[in-house]
């Protein structure tokens, strides 16, 4: 690498430079030694601060492993002051409100990213991309706060009694409530928050596609939306389910949002419009004050409940990313 | 790919006009329905950031004035200001050096076997709820020290902030121009020299960048914060970062959950605040990143 003198010179100068150089590939040497394990270091570090995350929770929610097993999955009652602790109601009620998320999240935001990657001429595209991001920037405490005042109201003096009129034959449309801290409230919050995800990954697949494919198809006389549906779809379909699988792991673990917007039950039901209470919620709500030992760590079972589930769909959502081709998952 | 069928029945016509008929008519009308459906989720997500941030100022601006932003309670917000600054740079401190550290790991040093791993680590880092990362830094400061502290949450913030950080310092030393790193090693430079004086100068604006969007971020998580943070008092300006910090997120949380006018008024006033910091941070460091892409390629 570093250019050397020969050895053995007998010029004066030439043996200073030698010995120069000498010390200055030594003080290489060391450098980038250190440099390297520097870098290493920060690497691992990360690494052991994920394995310390996941042992700590795990560590804490012992206690109430120990009392309540799997049994704490099934059992729907959470009483504090009883030191009766069940989780059904709450993931029932995390489950929902992420299916919800991305049930509407999902193909709404395929179609911004459509429109983003496909259609837009790139003026628009220059705007309207970096609005949809900045939705993704707004804190979630201030979308809970609006979903709160302003949503909330909304849905329960217009949307909900109208739901609920027409369709509420299906359980899930409930008699609405008059606070407006609902499940639906929280589903909804938590799809404006997915969109922005699933939109801006799947904007960077689309744009990949190879547009000799796009052209072909459009050549053979598909239309516009017939090459989407033909060409651009079937070939990034493992990473638009990537995509949807973080906007998941968003969703299951959003606290503070669906904490202001859902009302903090924790009974199992599955009426929309009734309040409710997801895992990463009630953390947020009880954790300030906790009474006891065990609600400590049945607040801890629910956070690597939490955890086991958060991380799995990162992982699935690399790994189908990776797997199957397509730009990798961000 | 569905093309039009031929009907038998109706015979070629070299003198019919050039217009679509028939299932070629419902293929483009099918399209153009499909193409307005996209331009109307396009529209739908910006209006809801619309209707937001319009909520936000018009309630938020009546609040705002001089004593709001600078006096302690009860009329105004400035030691959540403080507060929130202070975490926020200590979580900067913390997660800067350790996010470049990893990128350049990643680009520099890690083989074709450890990469793979460390960038799983990355995405999991990121995608892990908030609120994990405040029941960790919970169980391993305070509980230990018995007292929470803007310290225990400027750790989560870090947290939070490394993976953000060292996926956008990845990004822009991966541009870092082929010829640059070959010149370099062609003259003799050692890998560390090139790496302090070649590599990361050329990436630096790339870093601030990064750096700026993790703050946006950090600045507006409440999780870790009402866990770690949010025992403070009320009143004056809190320096000490060994104490609890009054700080933006907790108290838009804390005036959001009692049923008070005035307290929601404050609460939008902060809100305003908040959101004006995090979307000038977002724009400004994707000015930098503009103008630095250019100047690379």
């Amino acid at each position: 690498m570093s250019a050397t003198p020969p050895a053995g010179s007998a010029s004066l100068k030439l043996a200073r430079s030698n010995r120069q150089s000498d010390s200055r590939k030594r003080a290489d040497r060391v450098g980038d030694l250190s440099l390297r394990l520097i870098c290493t270091a920060a690497a691992v570090l990360a690494a052991i601060v994920l394995i310390l995350i996941a042992k700590e929770v795990i560590e804490g929610a012992q206690p109430a492993f120990a009392k309540y097993g799997l049994s704490f999955i099934t059992h729907e009652e959470w009483a504090p002051p009883l030191e009766v602790f069940g989780g059904k109601g709450l993931i029932l009620g995390t489950l929902i409100t992420s299916a919800m998320a991305l049930a509407i999240g999902a193909p709404v935001a395929i179609s911004i990213a459509i429109f983003l990657a496909l259609l837009a001429p790139d003026g628009v595209r220059n705007v309207v991309s970096p609005l949809v991001e900045m939705l993704a920037a707004v804190p979630s405490v201030i979308l809970g706060f609006w979903g709160l005042l302003i949503l909330g109201p909304f849905l329960a003096g217009t949307v909900e009694p109208f739901l609920h009129e027409w369709l509420g034959f299906i359980p899930l449309f409930g008699t609405p409530q008059t606070t407006g801290a609902s499940i639906f409230n929280a589903g909804l919050i938590l799809t404006i928050m997915v969109i922005p995800i699933i939109a801006s990954v799947s904007r960077d697949l689309f744009m990949a596609v190879p547009s000799d494919l796009q052209d072909g198809a459009a050549a053979l006389g598909s239309t516009r939306w017939e090459v989407i549906r033909g060409v651009v779809l079937p070939t990034t379909l493992s990473g638009m389910l990537a995509a949807c699988l973080l906007g998941l792991g968003r969703a299951l673990g959003e606290a503070i949002a669906v904490s202001q917007v859902v009302g903090g039950g924790t009974e199992s039901h599955i009426s929309l419009f009734r309040n409710g209470g997801t895992m990463a919620s009630l953390i947020a709500l009880q954790f300030p004050s906790a009474i006891s030992a065990l609600h400590y760590a049945s607040l801890y079972y629910l956070a690597a409940l939490l955890l086991v589930i958060g991380v799995a769909a990162n992982l699935a959502a690399s790994y189908v990313g990776h797997r199957f081709g397509g730009a990798p998952a961000r | 790919m569905r093309l039009g069928r031929r009907d038998p029945s109706q015979e070629f016509d070299p003198t019919q006009p050039l217009v679509a008929t028939g299932n070629l008519r419902r293929r483009h009308f099918v399209s153009r329905a499909f193409q307005c459906l996209a331009v109307a989720a396009a529209v739908g997500a910006v209006a809801v950031l619309v209707i937001v941030v319009t909520a936000v100022v018009s309630h938020g601006a009546s609040a705002i004035n001089w004593d709001f932003i600078t006096k302690g309670a009860p009329e105004g917000v400035g030691p959540d200001l403080v507060g929130t600054a202070i975490i926020v740079g200590i979580a900067t401190l913390i997660a800067m050096p350790v996010g470049v550290l990893i990128a350049l790991f990643l680009t520099e040093y890690a083989g074709r076997r450890s990469t793979r791993p460390v960038q799983l680590l990355l995405d999991v880092m990121n995608g892990m709820p908030s609120i994990i990362i405040a029941v960790f830094a919970y169980i391993l400061i305070v509980e230990a020290t018995k007292k929470e502290s803007g310290l225990a949450g400027a750790f989560a913030l870090s947290i939070i902030m490394v993976p953000l950080i060292a996926r956008g310092t990845q990004e822009v030393l991966n541009l870092v121009p082929r010829p640059q790193r070959e010149a370099a090693d062609a003259l003799g430079v050692a890998r560390w020299r090139s790496v302090l004086t070649i590599i990361l100068p050329a990436a630096r604006a790339g870093i601030v960048t990064s750096t700026l969007l993790s703050v946006a971020r950090a600045a507006g998580e409440t999780a870790p914060l009402l866990l770690l943070s949010s025992l403070f008092k009320d009143e004056t300006f809190q320096f000490n970062p060994l104490e609890p910090l009054p700080n933006v997120p907790v108290r838009i949380f804390q005036l959001s959950e009692e049923a008070n006018p005035e307290g929601f008024t404050k609460a939008w006033g902060l809100s305003l605040i908040l959101i004006v910091i995090i979307l000038a941070l977002g724009l400004g460091s994707r000015a930098l990143l503009n103008r630095s892409k250019r100047k690379m390629s």
